[in-house]
């Protein structure tokens, strides 16, 4: 029976939360420490010409300035943290200036000249494909994986930069909603028999659709402080990730990663943004140890806009075939992904949606990522998987209308079980329940009792849609470190990120759980290196639940054993005469004969060996290892990787319904319900659960309604780089109540049953938020996200709306 | 809505009052241009008396500074948050004379007749968490946690104002704090927790 799983507790930064004593990255001083700002880019695109710095050095309290020239070089599609020769976008870091003060820093930033020659720029990725189309590099506009045979037969796999341009007439199609017939992608999958698909369909579906990306906006911007000691960097990061950030910054900073202690105790969010360490952290760490100071990078709104990184865009077409049935029997889907500067695309991620939402029984995909010249991009809360739920779903919608069929049937005949496949690849699951949520979700809304409701009130009219969100939730193979005290307290040493939500925190109860220790007498050690701290999975992904409740859970088991060898040596008999309970380690047959947890820590110390951490498993990560070279001899040890057998994508799904009134005079639309429902196995910790529902529908709604980048075509500047333009949701564009529940079948390949959510719950909010509004304006297929009030006004009016031609990033 | 909201600007509409009729504000140091401060550099006494959290302080500051740059890096009271320095997002959120105010918007020296309360600065002599910190506990309503101070000083002048707020009301009050984790509803419970009418 179950004593921490599933129950709530409070995970022990949430006073600190409160109180405001917890710290973050930029709430660490150093005697000594000083001060770095970065000068960045005015252009979208151009050549650095030459600096001139030397009036700014001149100036009292400026220490220096670093440039790229003092980073290893580091080529495209990698994101550098200073410009060398060619900036690519407005607000890319060309040097940082460090002072005694930030106000100083700020003055000499003023001071410095730096010549530019321009380039042409391009913030639309069908313009740069366009013939004559600006490239965002001088090499060209889209990154192609390379292959040339090397010595003896062995490929040599690479990248390069290339020119790609579409012929004119493809442009065109795709901008028409029809395929983009000679047009040339990078990448391509396909499963099943494509046209036998189609003919088998009663009804096909075909339209143009665009997403634009928009940035993280984690609230606090991404401050880095680092100082070195004999040798070693202490470094102070916002991140959503704890020890996954350990050998990739080692590596910016050349050190071995024995060398680094890395600090993040807590981070102001992180979405995608911040999962291992950004290119900005070479800068801070590196200028500390030129100027031999503490030094702080603190950078401001505007340039978390500009560096934090943001979702990637969209333009795309599909075509859905469906039987009479019901049943998806062919999808072919092409998408051109806006890729900023970095060129990072998830069109492939936007593929694998659309067959866990749909089941295809045949499908064809196609990809481009084109580079623009707007800011990098990179993982935001489902990435293409969650703008692909909010774009797919009024067109499934128009799909089930023209079959007569009820649009969560229509989801219901297509949904996913534990014998489905997720990609290109139809991989398997390791489980799958979302018919069960479908129908729980219907009863909780009340779906058909509200679709028997009036619709129109006055200006006002009602819509309701039902979405599907889907994540990859889980990654395997990681380590868990648990120390059992001399005090009989469990340690468990956690090298899992704290972004937020609270993972760290409930994975560790699977090693409370499984030794049986009441949490009281728990203690999680985590937030700095130096804490000895296990190799643990990025803090992305929503893999954290899945992923390290296991690796708790097998540290635990590895302790169990050790309790019971050791019991076994010093009371008699076999290891497996033994089991434990009330913190002891007894004897089955008589309960009396045994060891507390501390005096078994005890005898662990005077043991040694495995049994305090002198010895180890061979197969752990050299970060555990260090990990338990430092707790070596202060308790009994568990710590074991992750080889719990099985196979398949845990998915993390949702279901959400959602209610609106859309008022057609205003365009403005009022959430009155939502409803959402997660398969993720177990809920782990149901009061977190219920707040990682809300959290993903706020974000669900920002994706369908409201936030997109814009760039001024003809200038290449972007028009919202704040929060007020961007428009992240508020209190008052959000529901207030918001009913949630789960399906709650354990998982069989999680000790604990869990599996993750976090990302899926925006894209079933969006998509539910999509396919209401859609609904509430006679099936109307904006095809866009987000729809804003400006398109619904236009849609009224009778007028185009701006997306017509599928611009993204542009209006 | 009642009466009582209705009477109150929203933060949103009232800091933006500020910017537009006060100084503009710089990209980040946390100081502001003085065009149009009461008075420039020249002649104005630096070390000046903040009533911080119920205590007198002297601290050096120079008239362009924030009170948020004065709290966090003279007075080491981190918890107060910056979030945009641009008055958008409520990280910082103050109470002066018992009103939420962006403490990134205000200058140093225009509160030193005022009462300036801190994250740090609500708790009970003995430690008590104030009603609305206990209740965001309960709920676990802070997710990343950076703009919970804020939001709670908004809630705490709320409660001061309206001490059983609805949902909508309290939504309406504490509009002018961003949480970009989407915490909102789980402050809404806090607050409504901390009004006992839920438990």
């Amino acid at each position: 029976m179950s004593t921490h799983i599933g129950f709530d507790f409070t995970p022990p930064d949430v006073p600190g939360k409160v109180t405001g004593e917890i710290k973050y990255a930029e709430d660490y001083k150093r005697e000594g420490m000083v001060f770095a700002r970065l000068l960045t880019s005015p252009l979208p695109s151009g050549r650095v010409v030459g600096i001139d710095a030397r009036e700014a050095l001149r100036m009292d309290g400026v220490l220096g300035i670093f440039t790229a020239d003092d980073l290893p070089p580091v080529a495209p599609p990698a994101n550098p943290a200073l410009a060398s020769e060619y900036v690519s976008f407005v607000g890319q870091p060309i040097l940082a200036v460090a002072a005694v003060t930030e106000e100083i820093a700020e003055s000499a930033i003023e001071k410095i000249r730096v010549d530019f020659e321009r380039r042409p720029f391009v913030v639309d990725p069908l313009e740069s494909l366009s013939p004559g189309g600006a490239n965002a590099y001088p090499e060209g506009n889209t990154l192609v994986r390379t292959e040339e045979e090397g010595p003896e037969g062995t490929p040599i796999r690479g990248a390069e930069i290339r020119d790609v341009k579409w012929p004119q007439s493809a442009i065109d199609a795709l901008r028409a909603g029809k395929e983009p017939k000679g047009a040339e992608f990078t990448t391509e999958w396909s499963f099943g028999d494509l046209d036998a698909g189609f003919a088998e369909a009663a009804v096909i579906v075909e339209e143009p659709f665009v997403t634009i990306g928009y940035p993280h906006h984690s609230l606090e911007s991404r401050t880095c402080m680092a100082y070195w000691e004999n040798g070693k960097c202490y470094f102070h990061g916002s991140s959503q990730s704890q020890s996954a950030n350990d050998n990739g910054l080692a590596r910016m900073l050349d050190i071995d990663p024995a060398n680094l202690v890395f600090i993040n105790e807590a981070t102001g969010g992180g979405f995608g943004s911040k999962i291992g360490p950004y290119p900005y952290m070479a800068i801070s760490g590196n200028f500390a140890k030129r100027l031999n100071r503490p030094l702080q990078l603190r950078i401001t709104r505007e340039q978390e806009f500009y560096i934090g990184s943001a979702r990637s865009g969209m333009q795309g077409w599909i075509k859905m075939g469906v039987k009479a049935n019901g049943k998806v029997s062919a999808i072919d889907l092409v998408v051109v992904n806006d890729g900023g500067m970095t060129g990072a695309g998830s069109g492939n991620s936007s593929a694998q949606h659309v067959t866990v939402a749909y089941q295809p029984e045949n499908m064809r995909f196609r990809g481009i990522s084109v580079y623009t010249n707007t800011t990098p991009r990179g993982a935001q809360r489902g990435p293409g998987q969650n703008e692909m739920a909010a774009v797919l779903a009024p067109i499934a919608d128009k799909a089930a209308k023209a079959i007569g069929m009820d649009r969560v049937a229509f989801r219901r005949m297509n949904a996913i079980d534990s014998d489905g496949f997720e990609g290109g690849g139809q991989g398997p699951v390791t489980s799958a329940f979302v018919r069960e949520a479908l129908d729980q979700g219907m009863r909780t809304f009340g779906w058909e009792e509200k679709k028997a409701l009036a619709k129109q009130n006055g200006s006002k009219v009602r819509g309701l849609g039902v979405g599907i969100g889907y994540h990859g939730a889980g990654g395997r193979g990681y380590d868990g470190l648990v120390r059992i005290g001399t005090d009989g307290k469990l340690y468990i040493h956690s090298g899992v990120g704290n972004l937020g939500t609270y993972s760290y925190a409930g994975t560790c109860r699977a090693a409370a759980e499984a030794l049986q220790v009441p949490w009281e007498r728990c203690e999680i050690v985590r937030g700095r290196t130096d804490n000895h701290l296990p190799h643990s999975s990025g803090q992305g992904g929503s893999n954290t639940i899945f992923t390290h409740t296991r690796t708790n859970w097998v540290a635990a088991q590895d302790a169990i054993s050790k309790l019971k060898e050791i019991a076994a040596q010093d009371l008699g008999g076999e290891p497996e005469d033994y089991t434990i309970g009330d913190e002891r380690v007894f004897a089955t047959a008589d309960p009396s004969r045994g060891l507390s947890y501390a005096q078994a820590a005890a005898r662990a110390i005077e043991l040694g060996g495995k049994f305090s951490g002198e010895e180890y498993p061979d197969d752990i990560n050299p970060i555990t290892q260090r990990a338990v070279q430092g707790l070596a001899g202060s308790g009994l040890i568990g710590v074991a990787k992750d080889n719990i057998p099985g196979e398949g994508q845990p998915p993390g799904i949702l279901v959400g319904f959602c209610e609106i009134e859309l008022d057609k005079d205003t365009g403005k639309l009022e959430i009155l319900d939502y409803t959402a429902v997660a398969d993720c196995g177990t809920v782990v910790h149901p009061k977190n659960f219920e707040n990682a529902m809300r959290g993903g529908a706020v974000w669900g709604v920002g994706l369908a309604a409201f936030e997109r980048h814009v760039y001024d075509p003809q200038n290449g500047l972007p028009a919202n780089t704040g929060l007020y333009q961007s428009k992240p949701p508020t209190y008052l564009d959000v529901n207030v109540e918001t009913k949630m529940g789960a399906v709650n079948i354990p998982d069989p390949q999680n000790p604990t049953g869990g599996r993750g959510i976090g990302e899926p719950t925006q894209g079933a909010a969006a998509a539910a938020l999509a396919s209401a509004i859609s609904d509430a304006l006679d099936g109307h297929v904006f095809n866009t996200a987000p729809t804003t009030t400006d398109m619904i006004i236009n849609h009224l009016a009778g007028n185009d709306y701006s997306t017509k031609y599928l611009k993204t990033n542009t209006f | 809505m009642n009466d009582s909201v209705n009477l109150q600007l929203t933060r949103r509409r009232f800091i933006k009052g500020v910017i537009f009729s006060g100084a503009a504000a710089t990209s980040g140091a946390g100081v502001y241009l003085a065009a149009n401060a009461q008075s420039g550099n020249g002649g104005m006494e630096r070390l000046i008396t903040l009533t911080i959290n119920g205590r007198t302080r002297r601290v050096d500051v120079p008239p362009t500074e924030t009170l948020a740059n004065t709290l966090r890096y003279r007075l080491n009271l981190t918890g107060t948050k910056i979030g945009c320095n641009r008055g958008e997002c409520g990280a910082c959120t103050v109470l002066i004379d018992g009103v939420p105010n962006y403490a990134c918007s205000v200058l140093t020296h225009n509160v030193k007749t005022k009462q300036v309360t801190s994250i740090e600065g609500i708790k009970a002599e003995d430690g008590t968490l104030h009603a609305v910190q206990q209740a965001f506990i309960a709920e676990n309503a802070p997710q990343c946690g950076f703009c919970t101070p804020g939001q709670i000083m908004s809630a705490v002048a709320l409660l001061a104002n309206n001490p059983r707020p609805t949902k909508a009301e309290a939504a309406q009050a504490m509009s002018g704090n961003l949480c970009r984790c989407g915490a909102y509803e789980h402050y809404l419970n806090g607050v409504l927790r901390a009004s006992g009418q839920i438990a």
